[in-house]
């Protein structure tokens, strides 16, 4: 009970911190703490595999990612922390704007059954539950479709990112190509001239 | 008084607004991107709190597909973000009105 309030409380802190820190590298940092926390809190809930898996790929892949990024558009001339940051403006009807939607979702959860029913397909045993095999075992059985759905998906995002990246690197080529063809038509010019 | 499910689902949506939070209050875009993946990160939360109240692995297995998402959304976003704010001096998506009409 006190190690449950004791990571909530660590969690919404660090998310806190994520939206509000002045530079983005200090937000990287608030959700690799917020990512760790969430890792123990599914190992908490007997969720052996996912707690690896958060782990692995959020703060392995995904968080490197956003400090690669961070690193390459600093990296110019204006530091990064003087971009706009526009904290105060619109803080206040912000926070209505969400703090209603927070009573309406709390009011609408109140309200609902959804909560007592129960689930329709086959139902675990709790000394198997959460574990590795288990969890493996349904991935490549009854949930085979959404685990290729899944890889469709990845792919997807490859050609996309693939896509996004090649049209700069070929406006880059094509430029330099238009320099160099600019450089030999500007020295067969003067060739002739010396002629 | 035990940690019951009423809990995760409090603790999961205060996160989640949180999330919301910084996507309307912030406009640089890696903290936008940051404040989707906590969205993601609490509804992951009641997923899995919620199959472990029903013993249920459906849950987890959609919790490990929103995972899977999430990271190709990242993906493309940032790559996104550095094909878009690469010659600018400044981060911020309002600054961006390449379609503003």
């Amino acid at each position: 009970m006190i190690f449950f309030w004791f990571l909530a409380a660590i969690l919404i802190a660090s998310a806190v911190w994520t939206i509000s820190a002045s530079k983005p590298v200090y937000s990287v940092v608030a959700l690799l703490l917020n990512f760790a926390v969430l890792a123990v809190l599914y190992l908490t809930l007997s969720a052996e595999f996912l707690a690896v898996i958060q782990i692995i790929v959020y703060s392995g892949a995904i968080l490197v990612l956003f400090v690669f990024v961070i690193a390459l558009l600093s990296s110019g001339v204006t530091p990064f922390a003087t971009g706009p940051n526009r904290l105060p403006n619109i803080w206040m009807p912000a926070s209505v704007v969400v703090l209603a939607a927070f009573g309406f979702l709390i009011y609408a959860l109140s309200q609902t059954s959804a909560m007592q029913a129960r689930p329709s397909g086959p139902v675990g045993s709790a000394a198997v539950f959460g574990s590795v095999a288990d969890f493996g075992r349904a991935l490549f059985t009854v949930q085979l479709l959404p685990f290729e759905v899944t890889a469709l998906i990845l792919m997807v995002a490859v050609i996309g990112v693939i896509t996004l990246g090649g049209e700069q690197m070929r406006d880059a080529d094509s430029s330099r190509q238009q320099a160099a063809a600019d450089r030999s038509m500007r020295e067969a010019i003067l060739r002739e001239g010396g002629d | 008084m035990p940690v019951t499910l009423n809990h995760y689902v409090a603790l999961a949506s205060v996160i989640f607004f949180i999330g919301v939070t910084g996507v309307i209050v912030r406009r640089n875009p890696l903290i936008m991107l940051m404040s989707i993946e906590l969205m993601f990160n609490s509804a992951n939360l009641l997923f899995i709190a919620f199959a472990r109240v029903w013993l249920h692995n459906a849950g987890q297995i959609f919790a490990f597909l929103v995972i899977t998402v999430a990271a190709a959304e990242a993906a493309i976003g940032l790559a996104i973000i550095v094909t878009t704010f690469r010659p600018e001096k400044y981060v911020d998506v309002d600054d961006v009105r390449a379609l503003h009409g």
